[in-house]
């Protein structure tokens, strides 16, 4: 309608409006599932299904105990490690894939199968490569998350309109001024998308990375609780690390659709 | 086969070149990698045993009951979820920030559910799988042209000659990208599963081959799953090329 595209800020107040009321859905949905959690804890029995009362106070209990700092700390330091590492490579080896053709449609069906392949089944050849502690973990956190942020970062770059290529040639950029101030910029939001995977994914490579290759870390509280069946101190990690990862991806989540509408109005 | 279809094929022969060249003269040590063609004989003497046979077979089926059942729940989900509007948008970030779940750490609730069978392993395949199909579903579906939409009202279309004649083509390349993840996923749930906590199946036999120092076997095992999961994805790449050629796309 017309009338409303004249008064951009009536728009935008709708638009924050709407996105209030869908906050308010996903909070209500939030609040069903755990009320569901209730009940399925009431059926199964607290042995199978700690309640959420019960797992909540149990996760602070943990959080209390003088062990946690060192375990959060080393869990912390892989995994921003491999963070940093999956963002950063990633980043430079899809804008080159992206930009050179031919390298991008060779290695493409590459990456894509490694993409789908279970890593997990790589563990045994990490272990011997890095040896057991921190490297084979950060290791493991790389592969999986370094592979989508290539994918998404290639894709994007491909998909910059070519107009915006030629005008940096008819200027006489250098290769790095491109980068900086055509391709990445035109690419941003798709490469955003591509950040939020690669997190997501390298926070479950380092955490099995634990599981199997420390002695340290949420990962080996998380395996040694599954062993001993301490199903209360598995949930409460379980919702540790549900909790944390919902948040971050949340917040990357509003960055992108910010991008998203800055690349629309633009 | 094209220019860069050649180049590929040189390229992964060479890096086989180079690492079977590594290990046979020293440069990795051989406790860790073994020579690509020692591989290959693992993988078949791996073949050869009727218990390695067993230990695929089991697998494969938990894999093809994972994958069957996300994509009818979640194609189901994402028909309904895509009617349901007002439920769509609130469940929108959970979905989006699903996969940062490891979803593995339920594997306990599960053995306590289920029973120490089968059926926690194909829990967690499914519940890696589903999310990835819904996601899909709901996209294509939006995609849909109105045009498309309204052109069915027109000629009253029933339900199922809607879903087939409108829905399957428009939202192909969607609903064939949720199929490829949901093939990705329940294999990498099932093994993931396998090799945490369970007693049979291609992931545990890979561990018991490490835990064992049997090298062989375990590259040997490492080298057909890759190859199972490689060729299951070809066969899908080739047909949605060749459905696409169809459509003239």
């Amino acid at each position: 309608m017309p009338a409303q595209d004249a008064e951009p800020l009536v728009a935008a107040e709708r638009i924050e409006r709407r996105d209030h009321a869908r906050s308010l859905d996903t909070a209500l949905l939030i609040v069903g599932l755990i009320a569901l959690w209730q009940a399925g804890a009431f059926i199964l029995g607290k042995d199978a299904l700690p309640s959420p009362v019960a797992t909540v106070s149990k996760l602070a209990a943990i959080m209390g105990d003088e062990d946690f700092p060192r375990h959060a700390w080393e869990t912390a330091r892989a995994f921003f490690t491999a963070l940093a590492i999956s963002l950063a490579a990633g980043l430079v080896i899809g804008l080159a894939l992206g930009a050179h053709r031919l390298a991008g449609e060779v290695t493409e069906p590459i990456l894509a199968a490694l993409y789908a392949i279970p890593k997990i089944t790589l563990y045994p050849v990490i272990l011997l490569l890095f040896g057991l502690g921190i490297s084979a973990k950060i290791a493991f956190g790389v592969i999986h998350g370094i592979i989508p942020v290539i994918l998404f970062t290639m894709n994007a770059v491909r998909n910059i309109r070519a107009v915006y290529l030629r005008s940096a040639r008819a200027m006489r950029l250098t290769l790095a001024q491109t980068a900086g101030t055509i391709i990445i910029p035109a690419a941003l939001p798709e490469i955003v998308s591509g950040f939020r995977i690669g997190f997501a994914l390298t926070l479950l490579g380092t955490l099995i990375g634990e599981m199997f290759a420390s002695q340290r870390g949420i990962g080996y509280m998380l395996v040694k609780a599954m062993e001993t069946g301490d199903t209360a101190t598995v949930m409460s990690l379980a919702l540790l690390l549900v909790v944390l990862a919902t948040a971050a991806s949340a917040a990357l989540l509003a960055l992108d659709r910010r991008l998203r509408r800055h690349a629309i109005a633009a | 086969m094209t220019h860069a279809g050649l180049i590929r094929l040189a390229l992964i022969l060479g890096a086989l070149a180079l690492l079977e060249w590594a290990c046979r003269y020293g440069f990795v040590s051989r406790e860790a990698v073994i020579p690509p063609t020692v591989m290959l004989q693992g993988a078949w003497r791996a073949l050869a045993s009727e218990e390695t046979r067993g230990e695929i077979l089991w697998t494969l089926q938990n894999v093809a009951l994972s994958l069957v059942l996300s994509l009818i729940v979640g194609s189901a989900a994402g028909l309904l979820l895509h009617k349901a509007t007002r439920l769509r948008r609130a469940l929108d970030p959970l979905l989006a920030s699903y996969y940062a779940v490891p979803t593995f750490v339920f594997y306990p609730l599960f053995i306590v559910l289920f029973g120490l069978n089968r059926w926690p392993l194909i829990a967690i395949g499914f519940l890696f799988a589903v999310v990835a199909v819904i996601i899909n579903t709901l996209d294509g579906l939006a995609r849909i042209p109105r045009a498309f939409v309204r052109t069915a009202a027109v000629m009253r279309l029933t339900p199922a000659q809607y879903a087939v004649h409108i829905i399957l083509p428009a939202a192909a390349p969607w609903l064939f990208t949720g199929a490829k993840f949901a093939v990705a996923y329940s294999f990498i749930g099932v093994i993931a599963g396998e090799f945490v906590v369970s007693g049979a199946g291609m992931g545990h036999a890979i561990a018991f081959a490490y835990n064992s120092f049997d090298n062989r076997m375990m590259y040997g095992l490492i080298v057909l799953l890759f190859a199972i999961v490689g060729s299951i994805n070809m066969l899908f790449w080739s047909f949605e090329r060749r459905l696409y050629a169809r459509a003239g796309r």
